[in-house]
């Protein structure tokens, strides 16, 4: 492999380099300063005049190697060093934690309860947290999932492409997925714990409190509000990469529209609609903003039994203890356990996912031969 | 595996091969019309000739439509081709022995001028000609097929043979000449049968060996 | 011809605005095969695709006229599409077996209609393999899936699983057009021996294919039916002018 490079080359990549080395000093000393600027936009030009300089043509007919161009040297490298770059900072960042973490993971501190030795590395535990987040994540996807299966089957078998309809669901959905998880949180708490709870309790409790309160159901219907486009998206995708030849096979059978769905359609987009719903458990786990006005405690004395408890939840959790804490350095180790626990448990229960989705793959393998 | 167009095609064979017994029975009965002097069978020669020409119209229309719409190839093609030849020929040997049972009719006016040789010698060969050309061709074997073009050089022989006694005849008493020409021309039939039945040989062997053996005799 | 078995009226279809069917009329023989044949966006499968109302599945088409199956007209609101499209089976150009075993994909018209003794859906299913000339090559690999099959495997398997509902009617759209010779020579070999049992409308740009397995042909030409005839007729001596330049190849 040769690098040859012809004196024009050679000087340009020294200009180059001389621009942009400049341009970053003078960044670091002078900040955003008209020089640092002009400078930058130097060294831009630079670069692009360097891209379309002329490079040696090559012999017609001639099948010999040629000189290598620098400019796939180049990116080359620079697109191994952006890669790098990111698995070197999931590496330290995961690295950090499992460090810290690590020491603080014990029978005791996954199984136990808290008390009020919350702060306290030696006695803490954190089960009711990973009971209450596994408890969150289960009933949001029961809610989201059938919700935003059926909305995409409408949107993609029953209703006309580019109708009113499918348009204005289509920029709710895409508006709902713009919306701040703390936005969430304050929907959740006017509609879903004000309105649908206080009317539950005026229409079958007469009056009495037991909906209109932070608890696990509404803290899930939330979460699933959030996470429907998730959902919907992924299923409609899924649905629209099923082959229409089957459809039309089916329905020549003499198959009517539903039949057809519940037989061909959905059991062939199945792995897509795993995928949303992985997405969403995902989601589900870690967001904390949409929580903690619906249904999560700063502390329980025991584990939720129904649905309009409250609970405790493993990222509001790290989040109380980050804010609320006594003495900070003391609750550090119980911070990074729990943050690793969390991750742990997110990877979990999205690899559960993943696992129903690779057995679902391998079944359909089988059929599809 | 048996296609559809292989019954088609065997319906094809079984037609042409009623036609080649139907030719060779009006060989065999102008014959008999003529040498048992039997007026009602030479007229019965007659009307029998339209069923061949029937046939053969059959077997063209036929043969015309499985070319449309078989698109026949290699030895199919060679087969319907050929059917559509060989039913020619048939036909044509009908014909001839329509001329012979003509003739009987003519000579029953007058008595017999002379014995039976070498007219039943040429009709016994050249029906066995035909008989067994078409054997050849049930049975696929252009070999059999190319011994029989032989014989006709027999039957050639027979015919000049015939001519000249019959024109010494003519010559010794000027009032046989009706009789003697009518024979010639009896004569003259056979060999023409005997040349259609060296057709149809030329033909089969074309079918089964997709090589054309014609227009090469001296 | 014997009283046929469908009736084509009249008719003219739209898609949209455009319209691609002119005044259509063609009577249909029971158990004789007809060929639809004209070049290319002639019409001929917009007209098959009427017969069993899949252009009911398409935005926008509009028809006019009248189509009727032993003399009853599909069009009117007493006639269930559904029960229609059991009665008049579809196999379809590019072979779409379900992502199923061979065995349900036979099947499959045959549960949609309440069959679910195993014994019967087995015999039934047997029984349409054969039928379809498929049965030797899968009768080991019934559990296997389908799509593991050959094309022309797989378009057998297609024809199986129409006809297992016993249809009055098979219609095909171009069934052979992604398969190789020999896979189309099975397939024209079967469409001759299901005539037996079925009436079949087959959609061909094949002219020879049509020549081969027909006894009636259609030609059409941008949306009109130019000339309707015995095949036969149609290859040797065409009344119209047009048709025969189409059949010898002048054009299209």
């Amino acid at each position: 492999m040769k690098l040859r490079h012809s004196v024009k080359e050679l000087w340009f990549g020294a200009m180059l380099a001389c621009a942009v080395m400049l341009s970053l000093a003078l960044l670091t000393w002078t900040g955003f300063s008209v020089s640092t600027i002009l400078m930058l936009v130097v060294s831009a030009a630079l670069f692009l005049a360097w891209l379309r300089l002329e490079r040696e043509q090559p012999q017609p007919g001639s099948l010999r190697r040629h000189s290598v161009d620098s400019r796939a040297v180049v990116f080359t490298a620079a697109t191994g060093l952006a890669t790098f770059a990111v698995v070197a900072a999931v590496v330290i960042i995961l690295g950090n934690i499992a460090w810290h973490g690590a020491g603080q993971i014990s029978w005791r501190f996954i199984f136990g309860g808290t008390g009020e030795a919350m702060f306290d590395a030696h006695r803490a535990g954190i089960f009711p947290m990973i009971f209450g987040t596994v408890a969150l994540v289960f009933l949001m996807t029961i809610g989201v999932l059938p919700v935003g299966v059926i909305t995409a089957i409408y949107l993609n078998e029953y209703a006309r492409p580019n109708s009113l309809p499918v348009r204005l669901i289509h920029g709710a959905i895409n508006n709902l997925a713009g919306v701040p998880s703390i936005v969430f949180g304050l929907f959740g708490l006017g509609f879903f714990v004000q309105f649908v709870g206080g009317g539950i309790d005026n229409l079958f409790y007469g009056g009495q409190l037991h909906y209109r309160k932070p608890a696990l159901i509404w803290a899930a219907a939330t979460m699933a509000v959030m996470t429907l486009p998730v959902v919907i998206v992924a299923t409609e995708e899924s649905l629209r990469a099923v082959p229409n030849g089957l459809r039309e096979g089916s329905f020549a059978l003499g198959a009517t529209k539903l039949e057809t769905i519940c037989r061909i359609v959905l059991p062939e987009a199945m792995p897509g609609v795993m995928t949303g719903a992985i997405l969403a458990i995902g989601r589900g786990a870690g967001e904390v903003a949409p929580i903690m006005f619906t249904g999560a405690a700063y502390y329980l004395a025991h584990l939720p039994t129904h649905w309009t408890d409250q609970f405790m939840h493993l990222g509001y959790h790290v989040f109380v203890l980050s804010t609320q804490s006594p003495d900070i350095e003391r609750t550090e180790p119980i911070l990074y356990g729990s943050v690793l626990v969390l991750l742990a448990l997110t990877f979990l229960l999205n690899l559960a996912g993943v696992l129903v989705r690779a057995k679902i793959r391998a079944r359909m393998r089988s059929a599809h031969g | 595996m048996e296609l559809h167009f292989d019954q088609e095609l065997s319906q094809l064979k079984d037609a042409l091969l009623r036609m080649s017994a139907m030719a060779e029975q009006s060989v065999a009965q102008s014959l008999k019309a003529l040498v048992q002097r039997d007026g009602a069978l030479a007229r019965q020669v007659d009307t029998d000739d339209t069923s061949l020409d029937r046939l053969q119209m059959e077997i063209d229309e036929r043969s015309v439509q499985l070319i449309a719409l078989r698109q026949p190839k290699a030895r199919d093609l060679r087969f319907i081709v050929m059917t559509m030849k060989i039913a020619a020929e048939l036909e044509r040997i009908g014909d001839q022995a329509v001329n012979i049972a003509h003739r009987a009719e003519e000579l029953n006016k007058e008595p017999l001028l002379k014995s039976w040789v070498n007219i039943p010698r040429m009709a016994e060969i050249t029906r066995g000609m035909i008989h067994d050309t078409l054997d050849a061709f049930v049975y696929e074997k252009p070999d059999a097929a190319r011994a029989i073009i032989g014989r006709d050089d027999e039957v050639d022989a027979l015919n000049q043979q015939l001519h000249r006694e019959l024109t010494s005849y003519i010559i010794e008493d000027p009032h046989t000449i009706t009789r003697a020409l009518n024979l010639m021309s009896v004569a003259h039939n056979l060999e023409r049968i005997g040349d259609h039945a060296t057709n149809i040989a030329e033909e089969v062997v074309y079918l089964y060996e997709a090589r054309d053996i014609r227009h090469q005799r001296d | 011809m014997d009283k046929p078995i469908l009736q084509i009226r009249n008719l003219n279809f739209w898609y949209g605005l455009k319209q691609a069917l002119f005044n259509v009329n063609v009577a249909i023989a029971p158990h004789r095969t007809t060929a639809f044949i004209g070049p290319s966006g002639c019409g001929k499968t917009t007209l098959l695709r009427c017969l069993n109302r899949m252009n009911d599945l398409i935005d926008g088409a509009r028809i006019e006229g009248e189509i009727t199956m032993h003399g009853q007209n599909i069009h009117t609101p007493e006639v269930d599409v559904i029960e229609l499209r059991k009665q008049i089976g579809m196999v379809f150009q590019k072979s779409n077996p379900f992502p199923k075993s061979v065995f349900d994909n036979v099947a499959y018209g045959l549960r949609i209609q309440g069959v679910t003794n195993k014994a019967q859906l087995t015999v039934r299913v047997a029984e349409s393999l054969r039928k379809a000339a498929l049965w030797d090559e899968v009768k080991d690999r019934l559990d296997e899936s389908a799509l593991q099959l050959s094309g022309g495997q797989q378009q057998r398997l297609c024809i199986a699983r129409a006809i297992a509902v016993e249809p009055e009617i098979v219609l095909m759209d171009e069934p052979c057009s992604a398969l190789d010779p020999t896979a189309t020579a099975k397939i024209e070999e079967l469409i001759q021996d299901l005539k037996q049992y079925y009436t079949i409308i087959i959609v061909t740009h094949n002219m020879q294919q049509a020549a081969r397995v027909s006894d009636y042909a259609a030609f059409f030409y941008l949306g009109q039916l130019i000339e309707f005839d015995a095949t036969e007729k149609i290859f040797t001596n065409p009344s119209n002018k047009q048709t025969e330049d189409y059949v010898t190849g002048r054009f299209g």
